[in-house]
């Protein structure tokens, strides 16, 4: 995983609220087998409406959502992360995400940024103005910065420094390898093997 | 802690313990990795991504169980999709060579049958799959757990994953089962008793006088379905059963003796304590059926279906209103007067050689009933093998059931083995969830016992409600 300490970038605001994980991605794409390639999935049956917003040229290249309350709830399916990383969206800004979401996407590498609801409609308000406007979401500080606004948000300690390390669970097992191969010397030889 | 006492999963849990350190998850060390097609891809594709291998392959196993069909298994697979599954696992598999047994292999079988089949399931060990029920292996005091797609990447790079210990359960089975009355009936039981959720976070021990009596066909039975009670896992103590059970298996260790005494050592200590304990009462019980549209929904089969108020809880209600609804059923019916259409015999609880042994002792000399279609799918190539060897198949062709070859099924309807909309099964798996079987299928769980008396009266019934067998013939 890349090390995430801050990252610029358009954002695009989704009014929405309980954005359910069926909406993320229908149920139709999780027959497929591979772990990347889920960015036509995304948001899939609401892309074909046209004035959907991110079928606004301005929003083409958005890597932040700024959603509604709620974000993520219903199936516990991984590859609601997978989708929104594979399209770009490096982070997600809400109110309130459902629980597995937010441990699926800290695991993905995807940053959940919770915020008070004012300041997602004081951030959707400035978008409207100006949708070019460039917003900073710094891991480091908790801090979401775009035009004058300012606002800190929560994230969990230890998902935030995985993040900012660049860590995914199997890198900071890895570095544990050392550990691995002393226990494995250690392992009883009647233990059965499969080769 | 040193000379604390402890059960037998925190012994288990305690001698896998890579590393642990305050505020963190345990890292856990896993001694057997099963794989199969429909779990597996997108772990595979995520070490792809990353440049990373699988760190121990001869700790890894591969079957084909979920998708493939049990008829015509010479041809190619004609859905596209479980095929496609099917070839990327053998693409993968061939890639970070990982041993794996495909469609035709005499290996072959659902993971669950095949890994203790082989003797790779033994007492202490960690063995994980992207399965919920891996639990089944818990028979042999293994600490057995089914893991997530983003686990199954984890332990195959790093063969270890990251766990807060889970909580402990004792359940205890007092007294004896009575004559007819069978393993899958008493976890059905136990899970009536405990409710769908009440094992939530635990890792349930099996003991008393009623589990030590069971064979390990018998103990896997059990385990299997403790997720359906919702625990993380299930295990039963080793004990003599176990030993020569494992005793001369393919993979069982070669100095057997050695072993068997690490394996005495692994037993629950008599001072140490469960966060919880329930006691049930073998003697009271009676064969067991579901109703209902989760595994908790069930009741003695010579009871009449429930109505939504027997329930105190306005939950349960609601639930038993939902259930009963979308099973087609009507509260006061005795639950031996529902007709079923199909009886599926098979699955990784209900799939081995005793499992059809029983069943055939109640079918040889009968017929299957004209209404009812029976599909007999053995959990393995060689449990296949092994009932044609004693005739098996004989006796369940001439009873006029279907005789298929191994996989899940019509456990979870994968491959083109389905009930149709409104059908009726009762079926020896696992899970009677909504369109389980198929989308609007209705599901009564049963045992064996129970599957085959029921194929011939055409209604639930048990052994003993049907007429002696008209000709005896010994096949
Ligand atoms: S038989 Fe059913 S429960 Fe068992 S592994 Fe197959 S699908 Fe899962």
């Amino acid at each position: 995983m890349d090390k995430f300490t801050t990252h610029r970038g358009i954002a695009a605001p989704l009014r929405h609220s309980n954005v359910d994980t069926d909406q993320i991605i229908p149920a139709e794409y999780l027959k497929r087998i591979t772990r990347t390639g889920y960015e036509d999935a995304l948001f899939s049956a609401w892309r074909q409406d046209p004035d959907f917003v991110l079928n606004h040229p301005v929003y083409t290249n958005a890597s932040i959502l700024i959603a509604g309350p709620d974000f993520g709830t219903g199936s516990s399916r991984e590859h609601a992360v997978w989708a929104l990383s594979d399209y770009g969206f490096k982070v997600v800004v809400s109110s309130r995400f459902a629980d597995i979401f937010r441990g699926n996407a800290g695991k993905g590498g995807l940053v959940t940024a919770e915020v008070e609801q004012s300041v997602v409609d004081r951030l959707w308000e400035l978008l409207d103005q100006d949708p070019q406007t460039e917003v900073v979401v710094d891991l480091e500080a908790k801090q979401i910065r775009a035009g004058d606004i300012v606002a800190d948000f929560v994230i969990d300690d230890y998902v935030r420094w995985r993040l900012l390390e660049g860590l995914d669970d199997i890198g900071i097992t890895m570095q544990h390898a050392d550990a691995i191969t002393r226990f494995e010397r250690d392992r009883p030889s009647i233990l059965p093997t499969t080769a | 802690m040193v000379g604390m006492s402890k059960t037998l999963s925190e012994k288990v849990w305690d001698a896998h313990v890579v590393r642990s350190a305050e505020g963190e998850p345990d890292l856990l060390y896993i001694d057997l990795h099963l794989i199969h097609e429909v779990t597996s891809p997108q772990a595979f594709d995520g070490l792809r991504a990353t440049g990373r291998g699988v760190r121990r392959p001869d700790l890894t196993l591969a079957t084909e169980d979920h998708n493939v069909p049990t008829l015509d298994i010479d041809k190619p697979i004609a859905d596209p999709i479980s095929r496609a599954q099917v070839e990327a696992l053998r693409t993968n598999c061939a890639e970070f060579g990982v041993p794996i047994r495909p469609l035709g292999d005499a290996d072959q079988g659902i993971v669950h049958v095949v890994g203790p089949q082989l003797g790779l399931t033994q007492p202490g060990m960690t063995v994980v799959c992207g399965d919920s029920h891996t639990s089944t292996h818990g028979a042999f005091g293994a600490l057995a757990f089914g893991i997530g797609t983003s686990e199954v990447e984890h332990v195959l790079a790093t063969q270890t994953l990251p766990l807060k210990p889970f909580k402990t359960m004792a359940v205890n089975v007092e007294g004896h089962l009575p004559e007819g009355v069978t393993a899958k009936d008493l976890i059905l039981a136990i899970i009536a008793q405990i409710g769908t959720g009440g094992g939530q976070g635990y890792v349930i021990e099996y003991r008393g006088p009623a589990i030590e009596a069971l064979s390990m066909e018998q103990r896997m039975t059990i385990c299997n379905m403790s997720i359906e009670a919702g625990a993380r896992a299930g295990m039963i103590g080793p004990d003599e059963t176990t030993f020569e059970y494992l005793r001369g298996k393919q993979r069982a260790p070669a100095d057997f003796d050695a072993a068997v005494d690490y394996w005495r050592t692994l037993v629950t200590d008599a001072d140490a304590t469960f966060d919880k304990e329930v006691t049930i009462d073998a003697a009271g019980l009676s064969p067991y059926v579901t109703w209902g549209t989760n595994p908790g929904q069930g009741l003695p089969l010579r009871a009449s279906v429930p109505a939504p108020e027997d329930f105190d809880d306005p939950a349960a209600q609601q639930a038993a209103r939902k259930a009963l609804d979308y099973m087609g059923l009507q509260a006061g019916t005795p639950l031996k007067e529902i007709p079923v259409d199909t009886v599926f015999l098979g699955s990784c609880t209900n799939g081995r050689i005793e499992d059809l042994r029983a069943a055939a002792d109640i079918l040889r000399g009968r017929k299957v009933a004209d209404s009812v279609t029976m599909l007999v799918v053995p959990g393995s190539v060689k449990v296949r093998l092994q009932a044609q060897a004693e005739g098996l198949d004989t006796v369940f062709t001439r009873a006029g059931a279907q005789w298929r070859n191994a996989g899940c099924s019509m456990c979870l309807a994968m491959n083109p083995d389905k009930l149709r909309p409104q059908e009726r099964s009762a079926s020896t798996s696992n899970r009677n969830f909504e369109g389980r079987q198929g989308p609007g299928g209705r599901t009564h769980l049963v045992s064996p016992q129970v599957a085959a008396a029921t194929a011939v009266a055409g209604h639930l019934a048990e052994p003993n409600d049907l007429p002696a067998p008209s000709e005896l013939v010994e096949v």
